[in-house]
């Protein structure tokens, strides 16, 4: 194929990926990695550092905009950073080791979760009273502003250790996998750590572009991030993300949400499968 | 660039400043809205750095044939700090898009030193360790790396 062409086609698809991650709220990385390995027959290993590029790119360019709602608590967010990064530290290691084959069908898995997680997710429960002393001696206790009256709903953290752990795990998936894993993130501090559910999505925002950067420089150096490849992409599903997330604002995304579970369970599968033929 | 309608909303009339020890109100709100900015800031030059590089690349190669198909890691003049700078200084194309990409990474972790700061400002002990903490693992992951 000639490069032009490639590479329109590249950022056309990166675009496309950006957008849908903004609109159901599960990051480019997604869409994008099944597409560039599957339609683009692109080396994983090249996907995954492109994707984690844009991840990049994608969370810190989104940050202005979730930062100005005012809901993000950037203690709990660094607190948590500390776990995310040493797990993609881990994962970054990992993914130099593992074959690209085993990175596929994990990938498989990951997205079929995702899918699974998508139908459930966007239910706000009823705000729980939580009464943790730790919350407070970690400076985590926080208040978000309450809409209707100009007032603040305050809250308090729970169940920190277990928190912190699924947030290591959610570290090691993406510098594993070249992902921003917010839906682990989400629901790390949305469903462990009993945190408001707007709280949770803004701070794992912020907390997506450090715990990228932690497996970025290994990656960097291990020549995975071919510029050729990187620069559509990151331009794509940057350019494609910052128009998600102003469509988001008034439109209703229920039946997209549902129809992007099925793809990405379906896209899940089809890792899997390639993975264990050994076509990826 | 148009004000940022938060940095009012905390009670601050000044722009620039924000790194001051003597900043009156300088709460987490004022601090994650200087986060904010600093990180749109960060991806907006790393993009332009990265498009001028891309579209050079796309003048450079248009010849040849696209295929992702087989990894080759990337040559040693795109890893190595000393030989990318050669090449930028060359015109190269690949060279500046890896310089666009390098200065996306350190977006985020500029956004982690300057907490350090702003914790160490507000007198926070226990977070000026915590954001030490992460700066240290994301050194360690640049180290491991090269």
């Amino acid at each position: 194929m000639p490069l032009l062409c490639f590479i329109l086609l590249i950022f056309a698809g990166s675009f496309v990926a950006g957008l849908l991650g903004a609109l159901t709220g599960l990051g480019g990385g997604v869409v994008l990695i099944p597409l560039l390995t599957l339609a683009f027959h692109v080396d994983m290993r090249y996907a995954i550092g492109a994707s984690l590029i844009s991840v990049i790119a994608t969370s810190s360019g989104a940050a202005a905009a979730y930062v100005r709602e005012g809901y993000s608590n950037v203690r709990i967010g660094m607190f948590l950073e500390v776990a995310t990064t040493l797990g993609a530290v881990l994962g970054a290691y990992l993914a130099t080791r593992a074959p690209t084959r085993a990175l596929a069908m994990i990938f498989g898995v990951v997205l079929i979760y995702s899918a699974w997680l998508s139908r459930s997710k966007m239910e706000e429960d009823a705000a729980a009273v939580v009464e943790n002393p730790w919350s407070d001696r970690l400076g985590m206790s926080a208040a978000y502003p309450d809409g209707a009256h100009g007032g603040h709903t305050s809250y308090k953290v729970d169940r920190i250790p277990a928190g912190f752990a699924t947030m290591f795990g959610a570290g090691v998936l993406s510098g594993l996998l070249g992902i921003g894993s917010g839906a682990v993130k989400v629901l790390a501090m949305d469903k462990i750590m009993r945190i408001p559910f707007k709280v949770s999505t803004t701070t794992s925002n912020f907390m997506i572009g450090v715990t990228a950067a932690a497996s970025a420089g290994i990656y960097l150096a291990r020549g995975y991030v071919n510029p050729g490849l990187a620069f559509p992409v990151m331009l794509g599903v940057l350019a494609g993300s910052l128009l998600g997330a102003k469509i988001l604002v008034h439109s209703r995304v229920s039946l997209l949400r549902t129809i992007f579970a099925v793809v990405i369970a379906v896209l899940g599968i089809e890792m899997i499968v390639n993975g264990w033929l050994g076509k990826v | 660039m148009d004000r940022d309608p938060t940095l009012s909303a905390n009670g601050s009339s000044r722009g620039g400043e924000e790194l001051s020890p003597h900043a009156v109100a300088f709460d987490d709100a004022r601090m994650e809205v200087i986060m904010g900015r600093l990180l749109q800031v960060g991806v907006l030059l790393s993009a332009s750095v990265v498009l001028v590089g891309g579209v050079m690349y796309l003048a450079a190669h248009a010849a040849t044939r696209a295929s992702y198909r087989v990894f080759t890691a990337n040559p040693i003049q795109l890893r190595h700090p000393a030989a990318l700078l050669r090449g930028i200084a060359r015109g190269d194309a690949s060279a500046i898009v890896e310089l666009g990409i390098l200065l996306l990474v350190a977006t985020p972790i500029c956004r982690v030193v300057f907490a350090v700061i702003a914790f160490a400002i507000q007198r926070d002990r226990l977070y000026v360790t915590i954001s030490l903490t992460v700066l240290a693992v994301l050194l360690l992951g640049m180290v491991r790396g090269s």
